[in-house]
C-alpha cells in the first residue's frame, strides 16, 4: 500500500467536486434529488413535521418502503405482522406516507425490498444525483456515481421539510486499486482487505472514490458492495465514477431517464479529470487480495482465510491491544487459530452488502449438488421481492432448498436483527452482511463476515474453507 | 425541533475506557421500534449493562475511546445518552453521522487527543465552556475545535429546519432554474 498526501487543487474536478458544487443551494446547504425512507428512522422526524405544522416539500422526490424490521416468513401484510412493536412501526410509515403523499412500498407489495437494493433496482438511483436515507449503509449508491451517505433522525426531517441538508464539504479521498482480483477473490473481499488496512476510522471525515482498473473491471452490483461497506471504514460517502456498465444497468428500468441517450451524454461530464487533487490518495494492488474473514468485532478485525487468529499481545497499541483482547472473548476464539478450523453453526446469505441476483448466483453456482453440513441452520434472505422473483425464475431457490437452506421473504432480517432471524447467544455465524459488532445479528451471536462464495463453501464444509483451493 | 441552548456543562465524569464502541452497543435493535424520542435512556448500554461488563454513573460528561459512535446511524444513541444524563461526549475522535446526530440534539461532542481524554477521566470533574472551547479540570485547560455553524446552532439551541426555511427563497431559485430536473421523480413510478 502506497499512501500520498495531496493538497486541495482547484481547476481539475474530481466526481465529488461536480455533484457538490452543482447541488449546493447556499453555502453548506445542498439540495437532495432523491431521499429514501424507511419505518425504523423515519417515525420521529414525521412527528416532528406534524408537531411543527411542516409539509414535505418534495415527496416526488421521496421513497419509502418497509425493510428493518419486516418478517420473513411471507407476511402478507403490516396488520398481520406478530411482533407488536414491529407492526406498529410499519403501521406508522404507512400512515405517515399517506398523510405526507409519499410514494410507499410497503409489506405485500412486489416492489418491496432493502431500500439499497430496490433504489437501484427501480432506477432512482442514477448518476450525478446526491440521495440520502436514515440508514448510514445509503453509501451503497455512490456505486452509479452519485453522492450518497446516510443521516439521522433530525436530518430526515430537514430533508422532508426543505429538499436540502446542511452540510460542511467533506474532505476527498481516493484509493486506486491497480492490477485485478484474483480466482475466487471478490469484492466483498476487496473493501473487507481495505478496511482492515485503513481502519475502522482511516476514511473517518472523507467522501471517498474507488478507483482503478480492478474497480472498473467490475460488474455493478459487485461495485455497489464496495460503496456500501464505505461506512465500515468510517466514510461519509463512497463512490465509483459512472461508465457504460452503470448506464447498461440503468438502461430499462421502471424510473430510468425517458432519453436515455442524453442522460448518457450528461453523466459523460462526471467523472474525475485528469489532475483532479484529493486530500488523501491510497494504492493497492488487487492483485495481492485473498479472501477475507472477520475474526473479531469490528469490520476491521480481518484476516486472510489462510491466516490465523491474531495474537493481541504482539499489537503495538494498548488501545488495539485491549480491543483485540475483548474482541476475542466474546469471538470466544484463541490466538492463533486457523481461521479454517473455526467451526460454524449458522450461515446469512443477505443483507444490503450483498443479497442481489449476482449475489445469490454466485452462492447457488457453489451449493448446487451440494448439502450444507448436517449441524448448521443455513438462511437466505433475497435483497427485495424483485430478487427472489427473478431467483425463482433461474430456479436458485431450489438450489438453496435442496442444500438445506431456508428460502425466505426480502427484508433486512439476520444483518441486525430487527425481526425473529436472529442467532441465539453463543451461535456462531458466517455472514455476508456488513457489521460484526457484539450482539449486532442477536444478543451473544458471534459474526464472521465473508463474501457470498465464501459462505456458500463454509456452509458445506461447516467451517471456513479457501475457496480458491475448494471443489 | 428547538432544543436546550448549550453553554457551560459542569460536573463529575463518567469513564469508559473503550474503542469503537458502535452505536448497537450504545442502544441494541430491540430497542428502535419506538416511534417517539423519548425513553430510551434505561435501555442505553443494554447488553453490557445487564452482564455486569461496564458501570456507569449518569453524570453530565462521559470520557470514551476514539471513533466512539461508529456504525449505524440511528438517532436512538443520541437520545439515549442524553436521556441517561449526558450532557457531553469526550473522545478522541467520533463517526461522522454520530457527531451530526449529537449537535441536533444538544449533546456536545468533545474531540480531544488520546492524552488529554485520560486526562480529563482521571480527573473525576470537569467544566466545558462551549464559548471559550475549552475542558477545565484537575489536570489541566485543555482547547478543542468545533465548527463555526455548529457552535452557533447549539450554543442558540437553534431549530435547524426553521433556520434552513429562511433560506427558502434560495432553494426556489435552485428549483425554477431547472437545477432540480436531472433526477428521476419518485410519482412517476
Amino acid at each position: 500500500m502506497r499512501e500520498a498526501t495531496v493538497g486541495q487543487g482547484r481547476g481539475a474536478k474530481s466526481l465529488f467536486d461536480k455533484i457538490w458544487d452543482s447541488h449546493e443551494v447556499d453555502d453548506e446547504l445542498i439540495y437532495i434529488d432523491l431521499h429514501l425512507v424507511h419505518e425504523v428512522t423515519s417515525p420521529q422526524a414525521f412527528e416532528g413535521l406534524r408537531m411543527a405544522g411542516r409539509p414535505v416539500r418534495r415527496a416526488d422526490k421521496t421513497l419509502a418502503t418497509a425493510d428493518h424490521n419486516v418478517p420473513t416468513d411471507g407476511t402478507a401484510t403490516a396488520r398481520l405482522i406478530a411482533d407488536e412493536l414491529s407492526r406498529v412501526q410499519v403501521e406508522a410509515l404507512e400512515s405517515n406516507c399517506e398523510e405526507f403523499g409519499i410514494p410507499l412500498y410497503s409489506l405485500g407489495s412486489e416492489r418491496r425490498g432493502i431500500v439499497h437494493v430496490i433504489g437501484p433496482e427501480l432506477g432512482v438511483t442514477q448518476p450525478g444525483m446526491t440521495i440520502v436515507c436514515g440508514d448510514s449503509h445509503t453509501s451503497t449508491h455512490g456505486a452509479f456515481g452519485a453522492l450518497a451517505f446516510g443521516i439521522g433522525t433530525s436530518e430526515v426531517e430537514h430533508v422532508l421539510a426543505t429538499q436540502c441538508l446542511v452540510q460542511a464539504r467533506p474532505k476527498t479521498m481516493r484509493i486506486n486499486y491497480s492490477g485485478e482480483l484474483g480466482f475466487g477473490v471478490t469484492s466483498k473481499d476487496l473493501i473487507l482487505a481495505t478496511i482492515g488496512r485503513l481502519g475502522t476510522s482511516g476514511m473517518q471525515g472523507y467522501a471517498v472514490e474507488y478507483a482503478g482498473p480492478a474497480i472498473n473491471a467490475l460488474p455493478m452490483e459487485n461495485r455497489m458492495t464496495i460503496c456500501n461497506m464505505t461506512i465500515e471504514g468510517g466514510g461519509r460517502a463512497g463512490m465509483i465514477e459512472p461508465d457504460e456498465v452503470t448506464t447498461e444497468y440503468v438502461r430499462g428500468r421502471p424510473a430510468a431517464p425517458k432519453d436515455m441517450e442524453a442522460a448518457i451524454e450528461r453523466w459523460k461530464d462526471l467523472p474525475t479529470e485528469e489532475g483532479a487533487s484529493f486530500d488523501r490518495e491510497v494504492d493497492i494492488d488487487a492483485g495481492e487480495l485473498s479472501p477475507m474473514v472477520t475474526w473479531g468485532t469490528t469490520p476491521g478485525m480481518v484476516a486472510e482465510v489462510t491466516a490465523c487468529v491474531p495474537d493481541p499481545a504482539v499489537m503495538d497499541s494498548p488501545a488495539d491491544r485491549e480491543a483485540a483482547e475483548r474482541a476475542l472473548a466474546y469471538m470466544d476464539l484463541q490466538a492463533g487459530t486457523p481461521i479454517t478450523e473455526i467451526p460454524l453453526e449458522r450461515i446469512f446469505i443477505g443483507s444490503c452488502t450483498n443479497s442481489r441476483i449476482s449475489d445469490l448466483r454466485e452462492a447457488a453456482a457453489l451449493l448446487d449438488g451440494r448439502v450444507i453440513a448436517s449441524s448448521l441452520r443455513g438462511m437466505v434472505v433475497p435483497g427485495s421481492q424483485q430478487v427472489k422473483l427473478q431467483a425463482e425464475e433461474e430456479g436458485l431457490d431450489e438450489v438453496f432448498r435442496s442444500a438445506g437452506f431456508e428460502w425466505r421473504e426480502s427484508g433486512c432480517s439476520a444483518c441486525l436483527g430487527m425481526n425473529p432471524d436472529i442467532l441465539q447467544p453463543g451461535e456462531r455465524c458466517a455472514s455476508t452482511s456488513n457489521r460484526n459488532f457484539e450482539g449486532r445479528q442477536g444478543a451473544g451471536g458471534r459474526t464472521h463476515l465473508v463474501s457470498p462464495s465464501m459462505a456458500a463453501a463454509a456452509a458445506v464444509e461447516g467451517r471456513f474453507v479457501d475457496i480458491r483451493e475448494w471443489s | 425541533m428547538p432544543v436546550d441552548p448549550v453553554d457551560v456543562i459542569e460536573g463529575q465524569v463518567a469513564v469508559l475506557d473503550r474503542s469503537d464502541v458502535d452505536t448497537d452497543q450504545i442502544i441494541p435493535k430491540q430497542f428502535l421500534k419506538r416511534i417517539e424520542r423519548t425513553g430510551f435512556g434505561e435501555f442505553l448500554f443494554y447488553d453490557w449493562f445487564r452482564s455486569g461488563e461496564i458501570e456507569l454513573e449518569p453524570h453530565p460528561i462521559l470520557v470514551a475511546g476514539r471513533n466512539f459512535g461508529s456504525g449505524s446511524s440511528r438517532e436512538h444513541a443520541v437520545w439515549a445518552l442524553k436521556d441517561f444524563g449526558f450532557d457531553v461526549v469526550i473522545a478522541p475522535s467520533f463517526s461522522d453521522i454520530f457527531y451530526s446526530n449529537c449537535t441536533k440534539n444538544g449533546l456536545l461532542p468533545v474531540i480531544l487527543s488520546e492524552e488529554d481524554c485520560r486526562a480529563v477521566a482521571g480527573s473525576g470533574e470537569a467544566r466545558i465552556d462551549l464559548d471559550d472551547q475549552t475542558v477545565n479540570c484537575a489536570a489541566g485547560v485543555f482547547q478543542f475545535e468545533i465548527d463555526e455553524q455548529i457552535k452557533h446552532r447549539l450554543s442558540n439551541g437553534l431549530d435547524d429546519v426553521a433556520m434552513t426555511l429562511e433560506r427558502a427563497g434560495k432553494i426556489d431559485e435552485f428549483e425554477s432554474a431547472g437545477k432540480a430536473d436531472a433526477g428521476p421523480l419518485t410519482s412517476s413510478l
